[in-house]
This record gives structure tokens, sequence and C-alpha cells, in this order.
């Protein structure tokens, strides 16, 4: 082959490809803005959706990505921290654990629903409501975010620890002060690939979290998540397209706003815990 | 200096290790216990579908028809297997060609935005992408081929879907191969593609290996898209143009309603998806293994 030809060929793909996901991209930003008001992020949803706004809708997704984030973020830090710092070098559990974690992250997210369907909803009598859907996307995300957690504690340079240690610091005291806020970069990123992910997710919802589209008493109502919105309009509800645009914009750059919140929070985190004492 | 601010009394230097490894360690086993718990009640549901030799219908009986107790599973297996591979057909060589575009060809000032357009949209919800496909892929094909739902609409998207993902694993993949080899290939006056071909690719193989199984591994457990724009009806495909419903689609679609058996033989699908996606991702795993020794 030629070389002119290959890197014809090259281009040709890259130029298919941008094509491809720019018209994805405008569509849906055009069609979205065309049906997009301050009505319909703040109202309630008329007629199944066609008319009236995602307003119960929206404040329901944000509860239950609260919940997957409370639950989530602790515990996967905390184990992240111990995979990393405290369990030794080749040790059994540890292994035990990495493994099962990697097994968990492969899960598909439908069987992640299922999953909490039996468990939260029926099993533990939380029916179908906020809190089961938010624990079923914790669950969902917090392997993923142990491992990318893990992986930045891991490429620390030793020499960080050794001076940690050359201090008379505790290893907790040198997680806290110095390791963790070198390892922020890695963690922010665990963090925006779980917002992304449990914001993004329908099918894990479906049948934990429930289709109810009133607005969310309390954290045993169900309560209807935008990308379940999204499906539902466009399955289920004739002439329901152009609010199904319209959400999905919303719910677009809702994930790209809580990217930037999270990068803007850890940095402030992180600057405090460096220079504050 | 850090010790002139103890801000909490958790932190006071003295043994404070004591107290934090226990509970550190209770919270990575408690982790890992999930996977048990997901298995456990996975199985417990399914029970009633498998005992007596009952799993055999899920292989032996024609079709899936809940309501008449037959549970043959195998045309939504082939259904969700077509769907992937042609999908993987689609994004593998499209992906890795963005990726070697990314790093070689580019114009530098265009590299930041690709990158991010790509991180983009790969983080965009599948349910965006199922609510386009339906709305603009789905019409395209109904106007060649009755209906439009079909095999190559959920491929189409799904690799579109993929793409993305492909691109980044096989840029980072690219990115790791070590600047001495380029040196190499250049002092031998290899021309780009010899380069690209002959010494960069094979050299990133590994790691582009592992981000197509990734790939396939999502794109097998993928539910909008196939959901949306898949036809769900349950029939082995014979063509591309056939509708189809995919295992995952299944489950979506009769979780709602099912009770007793039915719910039962739902499970039993998640089971053996979630099997096939560890066994694909296990056996990659092994072969990337053993190539990397010999």
């Amino acid at each position: 082959m030629p070389e002119r030809m290959f890197t014809l060929l090259i281009w040709g793909a890259a130029l298919l490809v941008t094509g491809a996901l720019l018209w994805l991209l405008a569509d849906t930003v055009l069609q979205g803005v065309a049906h997009l008001s301050w009505a319909f992020i703040v109202d309630a949803p008329e007629h199944a959706g066609r008319d009236g706004g995602i307003g119960p809708i929206l404040v329901s997704t944000l509860c239950i990505l609260g919940v997957a984030l409370l639950v989530s973020l602790p515990l996967g830090l905390g184990a992240a921290i111990w995979l990393a710092e405290f369990s030794r070098q080749g040790g059994f559990l540890g292994q035990i654990i990495r493994l099962s974690l990697d097994v968990l992250a492969g899960v598909p997210s439908i069987v992640y629903g299922l999953f909490g369907n039996a468990f939260f909803s029926l099993f533990l009598g939380f029916g179908f409501s906020i809190l089961s859907g938010g624990l079923t996307l914790a669950c969902m995300i917090i392997p993923v975010f142990i491992r990318s957690c893990e992986a930045g504690l891991s490429a620390i340079d030793h020499g960080w620890r050794h001076g940690a240690l050359a201090l008379g610091m505790s290893r907790s005291t040198a997680v806290w002060y110095i390791l963790l806020p070198a390892a922020a970069p890695a963690i922010i990123a665990g963090l925006m690939l779980g917002i992304g992910r449990a914001t993004a997710e329908t099918a894990a919802l479906i049948f934990t979290s429930g289709y109810v589209d009133r607005m969310p008493e309390s954290w045993m109502d169900s309560g209807r998540a935008l990308a379940v919105h999204i499906y539902d309009l466009s399955m289920n509800v004739t002439g329901g397209n152009a609010a199904a645009y319209a959400s999905a914009l919303v719910l677009v750059t809702l994930i790209v706003l809580l990217n930037v919140l999270a990068q803007a929070m850890t940095d402030r985190w992180v600057k405090r815990r460096i220079f504050s004492a | 200096m850090i010790w002139s601010k103890p801000s909490s009394l958790l932190l006071l230097p003295r043994n404070i290790d004591r107290l934090w490894q226990p509970l550190l360690a209770g919270m990575a086993v408690l982790c890992a216990v999930l996977l048990l718990l997901i298995v456990a009640f996975l199985l417990k549901e399914a029970i009633p579908a498998l005992h007596d030799g009952g799993w055999r219908s899920f292989f032996n009986d024609q079709s899936w028809y809940p309501l008449e107790n037959m549970f043959g599973l195998l045309p939504m297996l082939w259904a969700s297997l077509a769907i992937v591979s042609l999908a993987l057909l689609l994004a593998a060589p499209l992906g890795l060609a963005n990726a070697l575009f990314v790093r070689f060809y580019a114009p530098s000032f265009l590299v930041t935005p690709y990158r991010l357009m790509l991180a983009l949209l790969a983080g965009m919800p599948s349910v965006v992408y199922g609510l386009w496909g339906l709305t603009v892929i789905v019409p395209i094909i109904a106007a060649y081929h009755q209906p439009g739902t079909s095999v190559l609409a959920a491929s189409l998207v799904l690799a579109l879907m993929i793409l993305p993902t492909v691109a980044l694993t096989c840029l980072a993949a690219l990115e790791a191969v070590p600047s001495s080899l380029h040196a190499g290939a250049a002092a031998l006056g290899m021309s780009k593609q010899g380069l690209l071909l002959g010494v960069i690719v094979p050299a990133a193989r590994y790691g582009i290996g592992a981000g197509m199984v990734l790939a396939t591994a999502r794109a097998l457990g993928e539910t909008m898209v196939v959901l949306m724009v898949a036809g769900n009806v349950v029939q082995t495909p014979h063509s591309i143009f056939d509708p189809v419903r995919a295992l995952t689609a299944n489950i979506a679609l009769e979780m709602g309603y099912a009770t007793d058996l039915h719910r039962a033989g739902l499970f039993t699908s998640g089971l053996i998806l979630t099997l096939l996606v560890l066994v694909l991702a296990w056996f990659a795993a092994r072969t990337m293994h053993k190539y990397q020794y010999a």
C-alpha cells in the first residue's frame, strides 16, 4: 500500500468518526435547545412528560446520585487506602480483594439492577425507592473508584513515605497530610468516572428506584431518574421526542457541570491540606 | 509545620494506626464481600428455574415463551452475539485508526480539542445514544428496509458508542510505547507507514488488545441501546435487517411484571450474561499474560 493511500485512510477514518460524533452532538444540542426553557427545568411533567417539565425528576436524579456518592466515597476511599498503604505486599487478603473488585467492575449494569431489586428492594424491604436506587449505583461505582484511587496512591514515589517516616509521622497521618493530596488527581478522575456512570445509568435504576415522576418526599419514595425519563419518553410515549431531547441535553450538561464541580472542590481541598498548617 | 495543628482527636500522632488499620481493612473486606452477595442473591432468585434439571430448558426449548413456561435463551444469545460482533468489527479498526490519527497525523492545534471530544462522548449516557439511534438511524434504515429497528441499527449505534472508549484506550497504549523504538525506526530510514504498522502497533498490541476486550465486555453488557433500537422481537437473526431482542434488553423489558418461574428465568439469563462477560475477560487476560512472556 503506497504511503499516501495509508495517510488518506487514517484521515478518512478520523473524518468519518468526527462526522458521526458531531452529528450526534449537534442533534442533541439543537433539538434539545429548541424545547428547553426555564419552565421546562422547574415544572412538573404533564401528559406522561409530553408537556410540562422535569423538575421532580431532576430532584430525584440528584437525590439518587447523592445517596450513591455518600455511600461509595468514604467506603471506596477507605478500601483504597487499606489496599495501597496498609495491606502486606502480595498478601493473600489483598489479592483476593483486588480480584473481586476486578470481577465486580466487569459485571454488566443490568445485573446490578437485578441484584439491587432482589437485595435492597425486596430482601431489605426498601421497595422501589431513591435509597434502593442510590445503593445499587453505589455498588456499581465502588470497584471503579477504588481501583482509580489505589492506582493513584501506588504511583506516589516511595521517598515521600520514607520522608514521613523519618519525621516520625504515623502511617495514618502520612496518608492524610501527604499521600492523599498527592494522589488527588487520580482520586478526582475516579470520582468523575463514578459520577458520570451513576448519572448516566438507566438499566440498573428501572427496577430499583422505579418510574414515579412525582416530587419525592423522602428517600423511601420512588423517584424517576432523568435517564429513565428519557428512555420512557422515547419508547413508551408517542410524541415525546422533543421533551426527550431536551432532557438529554439537561442530562449531558449536568454531567459536565458535576465534573467541573468535583474538579474545583478537590482543588480547594488539596490546597487547604498542603498550605493551611 | 504540620504538627503545629492537630486538627482532630482522631489524628493525634500517637498510635492512631492501631485505630485506623482495622477500620480500613473492614471497609476493604466489605467491598469484596459485595461480589459474594451479588452471586448469592442471583443464585437464590434463579434456583427455582435451575433445579431438577430445569437449566436444560434454557438451551433445549425452542424459544422464549414465558407464559407457556418455555425459556429458550438461544435466539436472544445469538442476537446479542451478532450485534456485538458486528459493532466490534466496525469500532475496532476505526478506533485504532483514530488513535493513530491523534498520535501521529493530527496537526498539533487539533490534538487537544479532538481528545476532549472523545472524552466527552465516552461519558455520554448510553440512553442518549439510544435516543439518537431511534430518531435518526432507524428512520434511515427503514427507508431501505422495513422496519428499521434491526441488528444493523443496534450495531451501528453501539459501534459509535464504544468508539471513543476504544480510541482512547488505543491512544494510551500507543503513548506507552518507548520513544527509543521511534528513534530506531527513524535511524533505519523507515517510512511512516512502516514505522506505524511494523513497529509501533505491534509494540502496543497488549494494550490495544486489552482495550478491545474492555469494549467487547461493555458492549455485551450494554442494555439501553439494544433495548431502544434492536426491535425487541425474539428470533434468531438471519439477516442484518431482522429485528431481534438481546439478552440484556429482555431482562429490562420483562422484570417489571415477571413473577415466579418467569422471574427466576430472567435472573438465570442475568447469571449467564455475567458468566459470559467474565469468561471473556479471563480468557483475554490469560492469553495476553502468556504472550507477554513468550
